[in-house]
């Protein structure tokens, strides 16, 4: 047992390592996954116009389904993880075709109706096959931390996540940009009228954004099961923060996706820091409301969010 | 048939009815928010809860573990679970209202997030995890079947109350402009109507029913905890039976109360007679079943069991 007055001193000594540890990396860990979510909710909701509740479960889905591949071939989870991606973007794009598109033509509100529906039927889904106990990725050896500096500590699943997640927004970045679909993606997301127009093939580019929502939210959610452990609510946790990034960074907008992705990230594990005194500015249990917060005053003072998204 | 067996199926008769009457009134409830008015509340759950803690706290007896001990009678119970509903809704209704569907969806799936987070989180107030036990049950005195027997005819009694007052509302001006705006929100405002005003009342007026239906079901099982009803559950369950008695239509909405209850109901004494592990499974495979059934619905049944039918324009009203 250590004194306590030792203890404050170690404590006072380490105090900016400490925030840089325990708040801001994990808070960066956290926003890199909210981001690679968002992406995928900022996309379908830009180019098929519906809030997409069932998202959290693409990840879900995705998640569970590198669990079995990593059983099956021994393989660590992020050698399986592209097989993974294509697995999941066949399980969206078979959903979009059964549950979505005969909703094209009508009102968004139905959409929605169908995609809560739809969310809980994947996690029930998941709930059959794979069970409700909880699983991990890691065989239970504890990875001791890199220790840089004397006082950095940098767990090597962090540097991974963050490293593969800012490769996959590179990835994403260079499909927007530079091929065909990508470009008729984001003039979709402009206007689908004037999209039809000059005559590019919307249901190719609505098959073309699941399989990128969907390879992504497959990553989000290893990158999440992976930090902690992969268990059926994970996906519905994840659906407020995702959303709330996607209007922080503007909806349509990939890129303000990511930047809203991070900000809520941060803001969740910043707001445990004790900021005032000694104890948390605001009890850890309360994190998933901070997303919240964030989104609705997003909403209320600037519901285009900060790149200039769309307005519905 | 010998008379215990019957006796056992007439108290099954009277759980159903009541059940499925709270899940009436909380249909009743979303009817007029997405029924009428077109607004998507994804926290039924939420608003569920808090009628059903408010009760709690205020009608049983003094005890350590959590706040309250005011030892009130039911009604007022009841009557305050409404009253604070009403407040928190109001109070959502002003920050969210304004807000398109898709974002008010996700707005009320935060609030009742929220809610829950409170109601496990504050545990001198809710005892938290471990709930609120000893809720009082109004006809507690009376003898075994006909303690039951009265508070399924009093949550009868109050879904044909609200069954009616709900009924003329929409026949009224009030609830036509609800459609108007559900119809069409900018011809509506053209018209001169004061849209965000009417669609935070039609907001308000279904959570407070949500809130009475939460408050009925603490007494009705006598505990209340975080766990004792699966949020995402209860809110999906009544949105399917909304949905397929019939979106707009209060009698369609009551009629899938009743119907779908009567369905999951069933179904869970089907899967509970399978081995352990297997009925663990079963219960989920139901979820998926219902959400297929809303999926049927949505797509080939649009308007539900029993369709909205518009009031004539030459009403009497």
């Amino acid at each position: 047992m250590i004194p306590r007055s030792q203890k404050c001193f170690w404590a006072d000594n380490n105090f900016k390592m400490d925030f840089i540890n325990f708040y801001l990396i994990p808070g960066l860990v956290l926003g890199s996954i909210y981001a690679l979510g968002a992406i995928g909710v900022s996309l379908v909701f830009g180019i098929l116009r519906f809030a997409n509740f069932a998202h959290g479960e693409l990840m879900l889905i995705g998640a569970y389904i590198t669990y079995s591949l990593m059983v099956f071939t021994g393989l660590h989870p992020l050698m399986v993880l592209p097989i993974a991606m294509l697995f999941t973007s066949l399980v969206a794009v078979g959903i979009d075709h059964t549950f979505y598109k005969p909703f094209r033509a009508s009102k968004s509100t139905i959409v929605i109706v169908a995609s809560f529906g739809i969310a809980l039927m994947a996690r029930s889904a998941v709930q059959i096959i794979w069970g409700v106990d909880t699983f991990s990725y890691s065989s239970g050896r504890i990875q001791m931390p890199m220790i840089l500096f004397d006082t950095l500590r940098l767990s090597h699943k962090h540097v991974w996540i963050v490293c593969c997640s800012v490769a996959l927004m590179a990835v994403i970045h260079l499909i927007l940009t530079r091929t065909r679909t990508g470009k008729a993606m984001r003039a979709m997301s402009d206007s689908a009228e004037l999209a039809r127009l000059t005559g590019i093939k919307t249901e190719n580019v609505v098959k073309a954004t699941w399989v990128l929502g969907a390879s992504l939210a497959t990553a989000a959610g290893v990158f999440l099961g992976w930090d902690s452990h992969l268990h059926s609510m994970m996906g519905f946790y994840m659906l407020l923060p995702m959303f709330a990034a996607a209007i922080l960074g503007g909806i349509g907008q990939p890129y303000g996706a990511m930047v809203g992705g991070l900000v809520v990230g941060l803001a969740e594990e910043l707001s445990a820091y004790p900021w005032i005194g000694d104890s948390p500015l605001l009890s850890p249990a309360y994190k998933a409301g901070v997303a919240f917060a964030l989104m609705i005053i997003m909403l209320i003072w600037r519901p285009s969010g900060l790149f200039k998204g769309r307005v519905f | 048939m010998d008379s215990a067996q019957a006796y056992g199926y007439m108290l099954y008769f009277v759980s159903l009815m009541t059940m499925g009457g709270i899940y009436a009134i909380m249909c009743l409830g979303l009817n007029i928010q997405w029924g009428f008015t077109g607004l998507f509340n994804a926290g039924i759950a939420g608003f569920f809860a808090i009628g059903a803690y408010v009760t709690a706290i205020l009608t049983t007896a003094a005890s350590t573990s959590h706040l309250g001990g005011y030892d009130l009678p039911v009604a007022i119970g009841l009557i305050s679970a409404m009253a604070v509903t009403a407040v928190i809704a109001w109070l959502v209704g002003l920050l969210c209202i304004r807000l398109r569907s898709d974002y008010l969806a996700i707005a009320t799936i935060g609030i009742g997030e929220i809610f829950r987070l409170i109601l496990k989180n504050e545990i001198w107030a809710t005892n938290g995890a471990r709930g609120i036990a000893k809720i009082p049950l109004p006809f507690e005195s009376l003898n075994e079947p006909w303690n039951k027997i009265g508070f399924m005819m009093l949550v009868l009694v109050i879904v044909t109350v609200f069954y009616f007052l709900i009924e003329r509302a929409r026949l009224a001006p009030w609830g036509r402009l609800m459609t108007a705006i559900r119809e069409n929100e900018y011809s509506a405002r053209a018209a001169g109507k004061n849209v965000e005003r009417v669609r935070i009342e039609a907001f308000v007026c279904g959570s407070v029913l949500m809130g009475l239906a939460g408050g009925l079901m603490a007494h009705y099982i006598k505990f209340i905890g975080p766990g004792a009803t699966e949020p995402l559950t209860t809110t999906f369950l009544v949105w399917v039976m909304l949905i397929a008695g019939g979106s707009g239509n209060n009698r369609g909405a009551i009629l899938g109360a009743f119907l779908l209850w009567a369905i999951w109901s069933f179904t869970e004494v089907l899967t509970g007679r399978l081995p352990a592990e297997l009925a663990v499974k079963a219960a989920y495979f139901r979820i998926f079943l219902i959400g297929l059934l809303l999926q049927i619905v949505l797509q080939r049944y649009a308007g539900g069991i029993l369709p909205e039918r518009r009031p004539s324009l030459n009403i009497k009203a």
